[in-house]
Parts: structure tokens; C-alpha cells; sequence
């Protein structure tokens, strides 16, 4: 079969839910095959799971391509990358995009290796667009734009795959909004059977434990931040009490999260989540690309750091050159005198 | 219970620029970053997965052979991990080699792979700091055809050819068993890596990859010759084995900018927006003012 010019999103899915970040690219898969006038495929596993053909289609799929199989009950690298092995293979995708969770994350790369593709981790932002390659003298229509930080994130860089497809892509949750379920979609449901293969069973899963996230960052009105400015416990706590004080979350760039003030689940930026609240308050964060890519759409940000040169502070809208010890407990103590 | 065995791992480390630690000195106004004034540092994750493997070494026997891709400079971090107590060392390097995405790097390291022998165990850290991809790994496993376990934090059990081992990530936990050989990708939080040994340390001061003599003969002129200090370091084991392209059985077609399916296209500094901000005085009268006014526009509620 030739090559297409389909996109094609890998959906992730845990006892029978939808993650919500294939959700967000069906809605951005949609954009992309609209341009291209191709068709957005779903491309499902698990174990009976035909009831989600329907809501992927009503979220933007034109076609779900569903394997239903025991084997795939739980997510497995072998036997869930060799369906997908097999299928980009014989159907040539031209996009393929996986949520950059631990399971795509695990998922993408096989993948990639195995069809020898490119894949570009943790995008934040894909478009279409050409690309003229002066060494061989040679315009590439319509490329996937691949674009992430890079170099440490001080810059943003824009990645095309120009020759070998599909081009392959992770974004993490939140980064891309989920389109609205249109109940009136139609689109087509193919059953796919899986050929496995011997060695594909070489890994089983004795034990699995999953618990919800008790963090929600996506949806937070408010988020206090801490980052490498923060030292000690004691003064993450401040974090916490102005997060409290707020009515907010509490978040961390990943410089906090690495000195294990709070878990990984808070951390915001690109390898963290994307928020968009109605107030950022970043303390002792000095703002690498990073961590911007993650908060700068926030409606008002106050950044609060000893470093008046402190990158953070070019796009706080409040800049407060000060100690996070001294200013943290003021704040805190300014919201209370309002609220007696 | 099988026949107590021992076992080979190979593992796959990286010398990284010290991202993590990017200060307002580090970035240039114009938003670049001053690379020179980064500390290139063993990545952090790739010493616990070292730390992994000895482990394992200690307990079971075996050998510990740990491979790097990188500049000459790389093979820095191959002294570290004789250090610690690494059998075995490679300095995977060559021009042909750069510009390598992490397609092109996993075909050569799997290429060298399979050039060290058989082995058990492949370990790297679950991601490198300066790319945060995590691809390399499970790509590596794919090309070597053996099954990955990713973000594994401890081995539970070793028995004959299989492993028990725990995975963790944000939201769970998961325990897996698996036939070796396979690859394993260790998290930050699996164990403490020990600190370079002051014995070893002394041991393995000098070992060298031949392309780090002409600074060394600087430092002891004694030697007057690359020849004469490359038998020195040869007949006492401190010779860094240096591997090109050309070791490794290697289709060239598929090794650096050439093997790498993806280019940048371009490259943006990041232009940061100039928003109106306020400077907020570190003052209690300055903060008060601060609260009032975001209660007023409904920002805090």
C-alpha cells in the first residue's frame, strides 16, 4: 500500500478510560488531518473494549482501528507495540502521535526503532508546514513542525522528519486541548487481529497498582511554585501555606521535584503538565524555557526571586525582588488581614 | 530455585552538560546559554544504573562492562565508573557518529552491544538531563531484539534466566517478571550510588583513551611519546579502548546526521514576551497593596 498522509493518534487507555491526553490529540490530530485532508485514526488496545470506538469518533476520529485482544489487557511494550508495528508497516501513517505518558513513553520509541522512524519527545507545540532542504536542493510540503525546547531549553527548536515516516510525536497531557465531542460524528471501526509473535510474551506482569492523581494542576485556578530557590523543607512549606491561603495547588518546577520537596506530580513545565490558572505564583523559580513553556499562558503570574535578573521575571506580570522567606509569610499574612 | 549463576551486564552511560543547574549566569542576555559555563557531569540517572549492576556483580558474580557514545571528553565519566567498580570500559567515539537523534545513537550503541559479547543485563538511566527523552533505551532494546523493563527501581528477584523487578511512575507501581537477556532503564530513586572508591580511585588515576595522551604528556613529559606512555598504560590495564564506526559492523548509512531521521529545521532564541509588569516592593505595605489589588480584579477570589 502506498504511504498516506493520514495522522494517526495511539490512544491510551486503562481499564476501559480513555486518558485524557489522547483525547487532546484527537483535538489537535483533527487540526492536522483537516490541513492535510486526510483522515484521523484512533489506534486502540486493549481488552473489550469496543465501547470506545464511539466517543473516539465523537472526539475526532474518522476511523478506529481496535484491537481487542486478552493479551492486551494490561499494557505490555511487546505485544502492544507489535500491533502497532504491523500496522504502520502495512498502512504507512504519515503522522503518528503518542501522549508522552510512562506508557508512550515506553511505546513511542520501540515503535519508532522498529519502523525506523523519527520521534521528536515532549512537543509542545506541532504544526504543518514546508521545509526547504538546501543540501539537497529539495521543498518537503506540508512537514509535521515538531517544536519543543532544546539545549538545555534555552531555545525553542523546530524539528521536521522529512524522509523517513511516520513522523512520530509525544506531547504531554495538557499541553493540547481536548476538542468538544460532537455526539453527531460518524466514522468507521475496524477490528484489527493481532499476529503475535513467541518472544512478545517474554515480560509478564506480576503485580500492578495504579492510584489517581490527587493532583489537579490542569484545572487549578491558582498555583504557588517553588523551585531551586527554595532550600530546605521547611521553606517549601511556605509554598504550601500560601498554596493553602489561596484556595490553590501547590506546584514545583523540576528543580524542587528533583530535591524531593514534593513529587513529581506537581511539577510544572514541559516535562511536567501545561496550566493555564488565573494566577502563577512563581518563588525561587528562575525560569529556564522549561518551565515557561509550562506557565506562561497563566492570566497573572507574580514571580518572587532574589535575582533581579532572574529570566522569570521578563514575563511575571508582578515582580518581587526579594527573599521567598520574608516575602512568602507577608503575603500569606496580607491575605489573612482581608479575610478577618 | 535454578543453578546459581553469575551475570554480565553492559552499561550505557552519558556525559551531560549540568542542566539542571542553569543559573542567571549560565544564560546570556540575548537568551543563549553560555555552555562553557556548564560543568559537564556524569548524567545522574546512568549512575544509578551503574550502581544497579554492581549490585549485582556483588552479589551474583559476573562482570560490569559500561559503554559511552560521546566526544573524546566522555571518557571522563569511564574513569568515574572504574572508580566505582566498573570491569570494563569503551569510549564509543568518531565524527561519524555526530549529529546522531536518538535513532542513529541507539543503532550504535546496539552495534557495540553486540560487539562486547553475550551479555545478560543491558542497564542505562531512564533518561539523560539534557535531552529528557527517555528514547534512547527502549530503542536500543529494539535493536538488540530483547524485551525492556523502563523506569525500574529496585530487581526483586534473580533466578536462573529470569528477573523480578519493580517499575514505578508518577501514578503507580507495577511488578514485572522477565526472560534475560533484557534491557533495563533505572530511575533516580532506585538506589544511592556509591561514591568512587579511594582505592580504585588511586588504581585507575591514570587510565586514558589515546586520544587524551597528547595532554597527558604534557602533564608527564617523562613518557617524550604517545608510543612510550601507550605501552605504559597498555601492560597495566589502564588503557581506555577507544571503538570508531569502523569496529562495530556498522552500516554507515545509518550512524549520525545521516542515520537521524529527524533535523532541525530552525532554531528560535526564546523571545520572551514584554508583558506590563509591576515591581512589587518587598514590604509588608508593598505586599498588602499587591493582595488588595488582585482581590479587587477577581484574581484571588
Amino acid at each position: 500500500m502506498n504511504s498516506s498522509r493520514d495522522v494517526w493518534v495511539f490512544i491510551e487507555q486503562e481499564g476501559g478510560k480513555i486518558a485524557d491526553v489522547s483525547l487532546e490529540l484527537l483535538g489537535k490530530g483533527r487540526h492536522l488531518a483537516d490541513r492535510l485532508n486526510s483522515e484521523l485514526v484512533a489506534l486502540v488496545c486493549g481488552y473489550r473494549i469496543d465501547h470506545l470506538a464511539e466517543p473516539l469518533i465523537h472526539y475526532g476520529a474518522d476511523r478506529v482501528l481496535l484491537a481487542d485482544h486478552p493479551e492486551l489487557e494490561l499494557y505490555r511494550t511487546l505485544p502492544y507495540a507489535r500491533v502497532a508495528i504491523n500496522l504502520v508497516q502495512e498502512r504507512q501513517p504519515y503522522i503518528f502521535l503518542v501522549g508522552a505518558t510512562p506508557i508512550g513513553r515506553d511505546f513511542a520509541p520501540r515503535v519508532a526503532s522498529a519502523v525506523r522512524a523519527g520521534l521528536t519527545a515532549d512537543c509542545t507545540d506541532l504544526q504543518i508546514g514546508d521545509y526547504e532542504s538546501k543540501k539537497e536542493g529539495k521543498v518537503y510540503h506540508d512537514l509535521l513542525y515538531q517544536i519543543r525546547p532544546a539545549f538545555g531549553g534555552n531555545l525553542i527548536a523546530t524539528i521536521v522528519n522529512p524522509n523517513m515516516h511516520p513522523q512520530m510525536a509525544t506531547v504531554r497531557e495538557g499541553v493540547m486541548r481536548k476538542a468538544e465531542p460532537d455526539p453527531t460524528r460518524q466514522g468507521l471501526v475496524e477490528q484489527i487481529e493481532p499476529a503475535f509473535e513467541p518472544e512478545d510474551f517474554a515480560l509478564q506482569v506480576v503485580s500492578r497498582e495504579t492510584r489517581e492523581s490527587t493532583v489537579n494542576l490542569k484545572d487549578a485556578a491558582t498555583i504557588v511554585a517553588g523551585g531551586g530557590g527554595v532550600k530546605t523543607p521547611d521553606d517549601f512549606n511556605l509554598i504550601k501555606d500560601l498554596a493553602h491561603a489561596l484556595g490553590g495547588e501547590v506546584g514545583a518546577s523540576r528543580a524542587a521535584v528533583d530535591a524531593g520537596f514534593i513529587s513529581r506530580e506537581h511539577q510544572v513545565g514541559q516535562t511536567g503538565t501545561t496550566v493555564r490558572p488565573r494566577l502563577y505564583v512563581a518563588a525561587g523559580i528562575s525560569g529556564a524555557v522549561q518551565h515557561r513553556a509550562g506557565m506562561d499562558k497563566s492570566h497573572k503570574i507574580i514571580a518572587i526571586n532574589t535575582d533581579p535578573h532572574a529570566p522569570i521575571f521578563d514575563i511575571a506580570h508582578y515582580k518581587i525582588v526579594g527573599d521567598l522567606r520574608k516575602v512568602l509569610p507577608m503575603m500569606i499574612d496580607a491575605l489573612r488581614a482581608k479575610a478577618k | 530455585m535454578s543453578t546459581p549463576r553469575s551475570y554480565h551486564s553492559v552499561v550505557l552511560v552519558k556525559q551531560v552538560p549540568d542542566t539542571h543547574h542553569v543559573t542567571g549566569e549560565v544564560m546570556k542576555k540575548d537568551g543563549t546559554m553560555n555552555r562553557a559555563a556548564l560543568p559537564a557531569i556524569f548524567n545522574p540517572e546512568d549512575l544509578n544504573a551503574l550502581e544497579m549492576a554492581l549490585q549485582i556483580k556483588d552479589r551474583y558474580g559476573g562482570t560490569v562492562t559500561v559503554l559511552t557514545m560521546g566526544p573524546p571528553k566522555a571518557a571522563e565519566v569511564l574513569r568515574e565508573s572504574l572508580y566505582r567498580g566498573a570491569d570494563r570500559v569503551i569510549l564509543l567515539t568518531d565524527r561519524r557518529f555526530a549529529g546522531a537523534d536518538t535513532l542513529a545513537t541507539s543503532y550504535a550503541l546496539a552495534c557495540a552491544i553486540k560487539k562486547i559479547g553475550p551479555f545478560d543485563f543491558v542497564f542505562a538511566g531512564r533518561q539523560a538531563i539534557d535531552g529528557d527523552t527517555a528514547q534512547v533505551g527502549p530503542q536500543t532494546a529494539e535493536k538488540l531484539g530483547i524485551p525492556q523493563i523502563t523506569y525500574a527501581e529496585a530487581i526483586l528477584n534473580l533466578d536462573g534466566d529470569t528477573v523480578t523487578a519493580r517499575r514505578v511512575f508518577d501514578l503507580g507501581a507495577e511488578v514485572v517478571q522477565c526472560k534475560l537477556p533484557c534491557l533495563i532503564t533505572v530511575v533516580g530513586t532506585a538506589n544511592r550510588p556509591r561514591p568512587a572508591s579511594a582505592r580504585r580511585r588511586i588504581q585507575y588515576k591514570l587510565a586514558a583513551a589515546p586520544m587524551e595522551y597528547k595532554d597527558l604528556l604534557r602533564r608527564w613529559p617523562e613518557f617524550e611519546t604517545e608510543e612510550a606512555l601507550d605501552q605504559y598504560l597498555a601492560a597495566r590495564g589502564l588503557k581506555i579502548p577507544v571503538w570508531t564506526a569502523d569496529d562495530i559492523d556498522a552500516d554507515l548509512s545509518r550512524l549520525g546526521l545521516a542515520g537521524s531521521p529527524t533535523q532541525v529545521y530552525k532554531v528560535n532564541f526564546v523571545v520572551l514576551e514584554a508583558k506590563e509588569s509591576k515591581e512589587i516592593p518587598p514590604t509588608p505595605e508593598g505586599i498588602q497593596s499587591l493582595i488588595d489589588e488582585l482581590i479587587e480584579e477577581y484574581v484571588v477570589g
